[in-house]
């Protein structure tokens, strides 16, 4: 019988970058900024490394394929690197190639780094992408703000919800998180915004306006995994540990059977209750202490709320507008700002979403810092409501 | 009475979108002299992702729903085929999804190819149906005289050669043809727009000269006196029409309507979509002179029948809504160039082995359903959808093109690259199973809702521009 990952692998150094628009920086420079400051903290050398693992989605945007451009710009040592791509949830799956590697006990020390240089394109949104040579032959060519807005729609319809006042619930999210982000130095957008100008702003998807879409950012994050036992001889008094890492991906019944009816991620259902069982977790609202969700969108965050067991179903709107997840409500979530404002470089996102916890576990998040929290989960999604992969983590400070 | 064949059943279409005539003259108003008369009623347009092909298949479609039998043969009549080399012909019967045996044929190169087309079949030896289909979207230069009088339309008849089928819509007793190279307008290969000669002309020494004769030949051929038939049926200015009936002694007989008011001229389907309408109204029994024109003459010469009106042109012509904007009317056919930014730069590459490889899943809009659970999906796939069952190697094809749809979710994407924006898609599912995410066409903001019924039809999917091709799919329009 399995075990899972849980207490198996310690995180003892993590870096990001500052996203945003970052015209001056190269894949390169995003790279080597978010290594430098992991490996700082982890207080180990270079060549300690013993594998990597790389995760960029818009290969044909960045750098091209393969595992060379972190190698390359690392100048690692000839250690094995794996390029990985999951769409956006790119970054947590180099996250679990280096945590499992370590678990295996195939080495001691291992990387992951997700990045991605967006705004090299010329417009703004996502780059454009063929979805595949039969694919294109029937499926829109959707965009990734038109894909989730139908979340919206379904949402409402299942629900019986009032396409306004559930808009209203939508607009708390970004305001939410635009205020968390207003801590964060290293955010891309750290404005404050008021309910009305996310009503007011013009419409994107329908009814997705352009204040209910996450920042479109360069940058990069990654993170130093070692056993417990390397990281207690490293000398470091607490630190983080995985709880539970789990990836669900579409096998296609969203996207062709009529059991989904559009109204939420079936995925991230599926990944959350495996993540609580692996981390040995039975009342996740009373447990988790912070939430870094894959808010690509505020509907996403909304009905995300309830996939993962936080809100009843039907309840979410309620329990955003009541506040459950602002700062200082009763279960934080995007207390960094989120994809909405700490930005969203694809490959990096997973990553960033796991910085913020381990932050916010280590006592280390500054401005934002949240009252002494012990558990902490990230939710990445990748693809669109029809067809994606979930990836639900949970890390904890060692026991 | 001999019969050449039978018109065993008709379909009819016109595209939803109608450009008010007033709305051209607005727009050109400084082209025009101060004291030029409003323009009265409307022309059907199309929208951005309908063609002649699409036209026909939807005729095409409506005609067949009446059949009893896939026909043996199709045969598709129109001077604005999307494709020079490429059987469009086939491509209609792929969307119709007809068996690879079927006959198909392009008939193109003049007005006459509807009427023509009709009267070949009606003459074909081995007494198989053929289904003939003319469709005509003709471009007009902005400030021409046939941007006011062109449309668009379609209509699609069964015909059953050499014999008289009980209960048809109308028999053909004879046709007549004239071979005249008269010159009235004519377009080249690639050019844009017909070159028309001077109307007067035309009336006087073409149609005034070479259709009275062709009219005469045709009564004698089917034992009939001029005064013997009371509709007319005949696709020209209504001036024009008028002198020609009275030419040819044909006085007695009503003018069909020419659809002129709220359609337009549809070029070398417009006989037989006139024809169409006016089944409509005639009693049986009574003579139809039908005529043809363009580079000489088709006088066809058809008796109403006992078949049931079915009312195809009248139900076509009901699916309207009108296009307030003539520049998004020149930009939908390609004759004003407006800035869809980088997104429309997106490469609409085609891999010709894959078409072939999903060719009926895709034209034909084929999914399938599972024989062990009875799921449908969309696409077929090796493994069964349905989270109970996934058995393997279990489906059996089903086209989905006739079933009723329902929305499930939709979005209005103001962001993506849309020739008509917003870009609106969204979940669909299949009475009897099956989900599909799908673009809704003839749908404007505000129009979807979940919920909604909706029907599929086939429009073309994506522009290559960089290659010069399109592709075509199913999408969702309101039921």
């Amino acid at each position: 019988m399995a075990s899972g990952i849980r207490d198996k692998v310690a995180i003892i150094g993590m870096g990001c970058t500052r996203f945003g628009e970052r015209w001056d920086l190269s894949p390169e420079d995003l790279m080597v900024e978010a290594f430098g400051e992991a490996l700082a903290d982890a207080g180990i050398e270079r060549d300690e490394l013993g594998a990597a693992w790389l995760g960029v989605f818009f290969d044909e945007q960045s750098t091209g394929k393969s595992a060379l451009p972190l190698s390359m710009a690392l100048r690692l040592p000839n250690i094995p690197v794996t390029r990985v791509e999951n769409l956006c949830a790119t970054g947590t799956e180099a996250l679990r190639g280096a945590v499992y590697a370590v678990a295996a006990g195939a080495c001691d020390v291992a990387l992951a780094l997700g990045f991605e240089k967006l705004k090299d394109t010329g417009y703004a949104g996502l780059p454009e992408r063929t979805k595949g040579t039969f694919e294109d032959l029937f499926l829109p060519a959707s965009t990734a703000p038109g894909a989730f807005a139908q979340l919206a729609s379904a949402y409402a319809g299942r629900h019986g919800f009032p396409i306004a006042k559930l808009r209203e619930a939508m607009a708390h999210v970004s305001v939410k998180s635009h205020a968390n982000a207003a801590r964060n130095p290293k955010a891309h957008l750290r404005n404050r915004i008021t309910t009305e100008q996310v009503l007011g702003a013009p419409l994107i998807s329908y009814p997705l306006g352009v204040l209910d879409c996450c920042g479109v950012s360069d940058g990069a994050a990654c993170a130093i995994v070692t056993t417990p036992e390397r990281a207690r001889a490293l000398g470091r008094g607490d630190f983080v540990t995985v709880k539970a890492l789990q990836l669900a991906p579409s096998n296609g019944v969203e996207m062709g059977h009529q059991s989904w009816d559009g109204s939420y991620t079936l995925t991230t259902r599926l990944a959350a209750e495996r993540a609580y069982r692996e981390a040995g977790i039975d009342r996740p609202r009373e447990a988790i202490n912070l939430m870094e969700v894959h808010d690509c969108f505020s509907i996403t965050e909304l009905v995300v709320m309830e996939d993962l067991g936080m809100s009843d179903p039907g309840r979410a709107p309620h329990d955003i507008l009541e506040g459950r997840y602002d700062r200082e409500g009763r279960i934080p979530c995007q207390t960094d700002g989120g994809l909405k404002c700490f930005g969203h470089p694809i490959g990096a996102t997973g990553l960033r979403m796991a910085y913020e916890i381990y932050l916010q576990l280590l006592g280390r998040a500054g401005e934002r810092q949240l009252k002494s929290p012990s558990l902490g989960l990230t939710h990445n999604l990748g693809g669109i409501p029809n067809r994606n992969v979930a990836s639900v983590a949970i890390f904890g400070l060692a026991a | 009475m001999s019969t050449l064949g039978s018109l065993i059943a008709c379909g009819a279409y016109v595209p939803r979108l109608r450009l008010p005539r007033a709305a051209i003259q607005d727009a050109l108003k400084w082209l025009s002299r101060p004291n030029e008369r409003a323009a009265p009623g409307a022309r059907a347009v199309c929208n951005w992702d309908e063609d002649s092909l699409t036209l026909a298949v939807e005729a095409a479609r409506g005609c067949l729903a009446r059949a009893k039998s896939p026909p043996a043969a199709v045969v598709l009549a129109s001077t604005t085929l999307p494709f020079l080399d490429r059987s469009n012909a086939t491509l209609l019967a792929a969307a119709l999804d007809l068996p690879r045996a079927t006959e198909t044929l392009d008939v193109t190169g003049t007005l006459r190819s509807g009427t023509g087309a009709l009267a070949q079949a009606a003459r074909r030896a081995d007494q198989r149906a053929t289904l003939v289909v003319a469709a005509d979207t003709r471009a007009a230069r902005p400030g021409s005289e046939q941007e006011m009088t062109f449309g668009a339309g379609a209509a699609a008849w069964l015909v059953a050669p050499g014999t008289t089928v009980p209960g048809a819509l109308a028999q053909l007793r004879a046709a007549v043809h004239v071979a005249a190279d008269f010159v009235d307008h004519y377009r080249m290969s690639g050019a844009p727009f017909d070159y028309a000669f001077e109307e007067r002309w035309v009336r006087d020494e073409g149609i005034g000269k070479l259709a009275p004769a062709a009219i005469a030949q045709a009564l004698e051929a089917a034992g009939l006196k001029a005064g013997d038939v009371r509709h007319l049926v005949l696709p020209l200015a209504r001036g024009t029409a008028q002198r020609l009936a009275k030419a040819a002694g044909l006085e007695g007989a009503k003018l069909a309507d020419d659809l002129a008011a709220d359609c337009g001229d549809t070029g070398c389907a417009h006989p037989l979509l006139m024809l169409a309408a006016a089944l409509e109204s005639a009693a049986a029994g009574e003579p139809v002179l039908v005529l043809g024109f363009g580079q000489g003459v088709d006088a066809l010469v058809l008796e109403r029948g006992a078949g049931a009106a079915t009312g195809p042109v009248r139900a076509a012509l009901a699916r309207r809504h009108e296009e307030p904007s003539y520049t998004r009317y020149l930009s939908h056919r390609g004759l004003l160039e407006v800035d869809f930014g980088m997104r429309a730069e997106r490469d609409q590459r085609s891999a010709p082995s894959v078409m072939w490889r999903k060719e009926r899943q895709v034209t034909g809009f084929v999914g399938a359903r599972c024989r062990d659970c009875g799921t449908v999906q969309y696409p077929r796939s090796r493994v069964c959808v349905n989270p109970d069952c996934r058995r393997t190697d279990t489906q059996e094809d089903l086209r989905l093109a006739d079933l009723p749809g329902r929305v499930k979710s939709f979005t209005e994407d103001w962001q993506a690259y849309a020739a008509r924006p917003p870009f609106i898609y969204g979940n669909v599912e299949f009475e009897g199973g099956g989900n599909l995410l799908m673009e809704f066409t003839d749908a404007d903001s505000g129009d979807v809702r979940v919920g909604m019924p909706v029907r599929f039809v086939f429009r073309v999917k994506d522009i290559d521009r960089a290659r010069a091709f399109r592709r075509y799919f199913w999408k969702a329009t309101g039921a």
